[in-house]
């Protein structure tokens, strides 16, 4: 299965008006992995993903996934291959009714029509939307929103799973239901995040990028107990290794 | 601002009462789609003096409300809506035709009193027609109707769209407008000028998102046709309810039936009276012996 890898080298960005978004980025992730992509605002992260699915040409460098390198011919492939899903589910939902969104992906791979609908229905009960299939987009909630725009990407069947801030704007209680969800996912996956608790739950790898360029990549743990590394890219660590608020220890109070 | 968000929800609302299942609701959107034009171009192609002729076609409406449940005053508040439009387009009738058509005893009615009324008449019954497709319908089903009848699929394609984001848009140039108006301290902020860049803003911003939405697109396929897998069927019921309709209309059309049903209603008072009459010379020449 090495559909499920993928490997950046010396990947380099360079935006019309001069901006080096990413510079000299590398790396490799394996088949089964869940890894994040953090880092301040306008580190690169989305220009990053964006290269991922090929929506952004690099400037230098390499992209495979798999074995198929990122090229113009190989984009449907890679399309399909990696499943993305957008921050905003506004503009992921772009059809009259949750079931036409979800059915979309399927449609344009030429699928017939019993097969889109099996699709269409599985990916909704995988994510627990199925009574939301008749529903126009605008009348959902944030979190029901959040789980239609993952299951149009699941119906494409992707191996590998790409997220921008898959938890943003969600009430406590639906980012927890989210979390679990993804946490049974077998693709590999990359999320982007500035929620490092999640980060800390769901990726056992993390990447750390400043300025368009890799930091640090290793172990989630093990970066988010450097301080000095954390520090130097304007990041802090997860709430749940700072010390406690109210008695300024690490150990919980009663 | 709240007035355009209120619009809005009015028009979730309506969206909304597609939703339900009545004969009507269930009924293939293109024969709906074809009633209502045909509805529309018979009460439309009507003489600009033709006041009573339109009166029947009222008929539609009241039926198609009735057997879909939609409620009425919710869809007669819609309609009050345009009724400032068509103020404004027909208010001058009355001023520059003046000849007397109609006399009301010592009142005389111009016909620019008529063609006015005549105008109102029309917008009521074709805004009315319009909207009670769209509540039993669907806007999306309305523009796959109009597709499937030959409308081009890029026609059909910017009107959803337009449709899906209307709200985004709303609510973006709400929250924008909403800033700007808690800074401007209740007086008029920096009038007109700021609401150039504002616009701008939402222009530019919408601009981007349309970007993404291309990008979500791209990402799941996307080469340029649009696939609308939607299966319904135009069977026997649609057939006679689009023929059944047309026929209606169209005999309303030619035939004034109001003149028909006035003329109707004085032959049967005529030979009402005129039975009556004889029972009461009847009976004062011949009374009835009580006791």
């Amino acid at each position: 299965m090495s559909h499920h890898i993928v490997e950046v080298k010396n990947l380099r960005h360079v935006y019309p008006d001069g901006t080096v978004a990413l510079n000299d980025v590398s790396f490799r992730i394996t088949h089964g992995e869940s890894v994040a992509v953090i880092g301040a605002n306008g580190a690169g992260k989305s220009t990053l993903l964006q290269h991922l699915n090929g929506y952004l040409a690099a400037t230098s460098g390499d992209i495979r996934i798999g074995d198929t390198p990122l090229t113009r011919a190989t984009l449907p492939d890679i399309r399909r291959t990696v499943g993305m899903v957008f921050q905003d589910p506004d503009d992921q939902l772009f059809m009259p009714t949750v079931f036409d969104d979800v059915a979309f992906g399927p449609l344009n791979l030429g699928l017939p029509e019993e097969d889109v609908d099996r699709r269409v229905t599985e990916s909704l009960a995988l994510v627990g939307a199925g009574h939301l299939k008749r529903k126009p987009p605008y009348h959902l909630s944030s979190g029901e929103k959040r789980r239609a725009a993952i299951a149009t990407v699941l119906a494409m069947s992707p191996d590998i799973l790409v997220m921008d801030e898959p938890t943003s704007g969600l009430d406590p209680f639906a980012r927890r239901q989210l979390m679990a969800l993804l946490k049974e996912f077998r693709h590999t996956k990359i999320f982007t995040s500035h929620d490092l608790d999640m980060v800390l739950e769901l990726c056992e790898r993390t990447i750390v990028l400043h300025a368009g360029v890799v930091r640090a990549d290793g172990p989630t743990r093990e970066i988010f107990s450097n301080d000095a590394l954390l520090a130097g890219c304007c990041l802090e660590k997860p709430f749940s290794m700072q010390n406690c608020p109210a008695c300024g220890t690490r150990k919980s109070c009663p | 601002m709240a007035s355009i968000q209120s619009a809005v929800l009015d028009l979730k609302r309506l969206d909304l009462l597609a939703n339900g299942d009545s004969s009507i609701h269930r009924l293939d959107a293109r024969a709906k789609v074809l009633v209502t034009l045909v509805f529309i171009l018979s009460v439309v192609s009507c003489n600009r003096y033709e006041l009573s002729a339109l009166v029947p076609f009222f008929i539609f409406p009241v039926v198609m409300i009735s057997l879909a449940g939609l409620p009425p005053l919710f869809i007669l508040r819609k309609i009050t809506l345009i009724c400032p439009f068509v103020l404004a387009v027909g208010i001058f009738n009355p001023v520059f035709d003046r000849e007397i058509l109609l006399q009301l005893g010592p009142l005389g009615i111009s016909g620019g009193w008529i063609s006015f009324a005549s105008i109102l008449t029309r917008s009521i019954l074709t805004v009315g027609a319009a909207l009670i497709l769209v509540g039993v319908t669907g806007f999306t089903a309305v523009c796959q109707a109009l597709e499937r009848l030959g409308m081009p699929q890029v026609f059909a394609v910017q009107l959803l769209f337009l449709y899906r984001y209307i709200f985004v848009l709303t609510e973006e140039s709400g929250r924008a407008s909403r800033a700007r108006e808690l800074r401007s301290c209740g007086r008029k902020g920096q009038g007109i000028r700021s609401f150039g860049s504002l616009t701008g803003h939402l222009l530019l911003r919408t601009w981007q998102r349309a970007e993404r939405i291309h990008m979500a697109m791209l990402a799941r396929g996307f080469s340029g046709e649009f696939h609308t897998g939607r299966r319904s069927r135009f069977g026997a019921p649609e057939f006679s309810f689009v023929l059944g309709w047309s026929a209606i209309f169209i005999t309303l059309r030619l035939q004034n039936a109001t003149q028909f049903l006035g003329s109707l209603i004085i032959v049967s008072y005529r030979l009402f009276s005129a039975f009556f009459l004889q029972k009461i010379i009847w009976l004062t020449h011949f009374p009835v012996y009580q006791g």
